[in-house]
């Protein structure tokens, strides 16, 4: 492309449409870099303005608005969003953990890309013909601009989201050993069917690696039990059976009990027993433990009240 | 391919050594019921460590082939269902209802001593 081109574009209508925005967008550059710290300013008054990035300081929002300037120029002037992306998710890294919203950061580039506009308007507003190309070529940059941010944004919270997720699940499903042949496995939290399937594949993994016989499932953590959830339970409770372990089911509490008494969930396969205690000592019955207290000698001053 | 049946003591050991087709079941099932009479066996023991699929047919015809030993007066217990298969099975709705299951076929022989232990201490009384 031959050097001065981008300043005949506005003067030889015919001009290929190609070069005329490359043109266009490098004379906008220009005028940006030169408004820079004006523009930058106003843009950080109308964010506060609008109340957006309340969790963060004027100063931090200041720069932060100027980087966010920066790469937004960047990006008209080379028209590669490569950058802004990298820079969207590096900022989405650092802001989402002090709980800024989606809204706020799509509304802080809306912002950027009005005020930006604005100027634009004010500066040619005496050649009405050149403004609209000029918007033409600025539009859709500012829009891909616009669009990378929030993508950035959304994409850097749904790893969050599927990191936690993970990391919950992982947390929350422990195949505890306590004796040898027994296994316990408190449940907390809501069960849906995904967390259903994988804790009773745990389960099953954890009967054939520990040779249980017996395995207490705990569900005194669970809020609320339905019909799914009762379900899962049934089915749990019988592929256990099939790799030969007993299952009981303790820490149901009455209100659950009169739920599924309510809702009519046939529980008659289910072994059950009032709390975890009862449930451990049902199992070490069936396993032919016999556990006894030890008596001391004086008895009577070193028994635990109970 | 057919299921070898090995005679131990009083119990009869079946050990599925891969993937059976129906006939292969149906024949297992009519050998064994066979068997338990020709040897007087008191108990079965299908091993089933080795089957990484359990389909509706398979479970119909072990639920049978249980029913159908114990009229034939002994107890049948099914070893070694791998979890994924147990995990699957639930789901398919096949439970294998009112028979027997142990982890593996130590656990199994141990369940068979104890159910047959009432029969065994009234033949010795004779």
């Amino acid at each position: 492309m031959p050097k001065d081109d981008g300043r005949r574009t506005h003067q030889v209508e015919t001009q290929h449409m190609g070069e005329s925005t490359a043109g266009l967008l490098r004379e906008l550059v220009a005028h940006l870099r030169e408004n820079r710290s004006q523009l930058r300013q106003e843009w950080a008054r109308r964010i506060t303005q609008a109340q957006l990035l309340t969790a963060m300081s004027q100063e931090e929002i200041f720069a932060e608005a100027t980087s966010v300037y920066d790469n937004y120029v960047a990006v008209l002037e080379t028209g590669s969003v490569e950058a802004m992306q990298a820079y969207a998710r590096d900022l989405s890294e650092r802001i989402i953990p002090r709980g800024v919203e989606t809204h706020e950061v799509v509304g802080i580039v809306l912002l950027l890309r009005d005020v930006l506009a604005r100027s634009l308007f004010a500066k040619y507003q005496a050649d009405f013909a050149l403004l609209n190309r000029i918007l033409d070529a600025y539009e859709p940059a500012a829009n891909r601009i616009a669009n990378t941010v929030a993508v950035g944004f959304v994409q850097e919270r749904e790893r969050i989201i599927r990191q936690q997720q993970e990391a919950i699940r992982e947390l929350s499903t422990p195949v505890l050993q306590v004796r040898e042949r027994l296994l316990i496995l408190p449940i907390i939290g809501v069960i849906d069917s995904q967390r259903a399937r994988q804790l009773t594949e745990q389960l099953l993994r954890g009967i054939r690696a520990n040779r249980a016989k017996v395995v207490v499932i705990d569900i005194t953590g669970v809020p609320s039990v339905d019909s799914t959830v009762a379900n899962h339970l049934v089915q749990t409770v019988e592929a256990s059976r099939l790799m030969g372990a007993t299952v009981i089911v303790t820490g149901l509490s009455s209100e659950i009990a009169q739920t599924l008494v309510t809702i009519g969930v046939d529980l008659g396969k289910m072994n059950t027993v009032g709390d975890l205690q009862g449930g451990i000592e049902e199992a070490e019955r069936l396993l032919g433990y016999k556990v006894t207290l030890e008596m001391p000698e004086n008895a009577d001053t070193h028994l635990p009240a109970s | 391919m057919r299921v070898p049946i090995l005679k131990q003591g009083n119990y009869l050991i079946a050990t599925i050594q891969s993937a059976l087709t129906d006939e292969d079941l149906l024949q297992l099932r009519d050998e064994l019921t066979d068997r338990v009479g020709k040897f007087r066996s008191r108990g079965v023991i299908v091993d089933v460590t080795a089957l990484d699929i359990m389909d509706s047919f398979a479970t119909q015809t072990l639920r049978a082939l249980a029913h159908m030993i114990r009229l034939r007066g002994a107890e049948t217990v099914i070893v070694g269902v791998q979890p994924e298969v147990a995990f699957t099975m639930v789901q398919l709705g096949l439970t294998l209802e009112g028979i027997s299951t142990a982890l593996d076929l130590e656990e199994g022989l141990a369940q068979l001593n104890l159910k047959t232990r009432g029969v065994e201490a009234r033949e010795r009384r004779g």
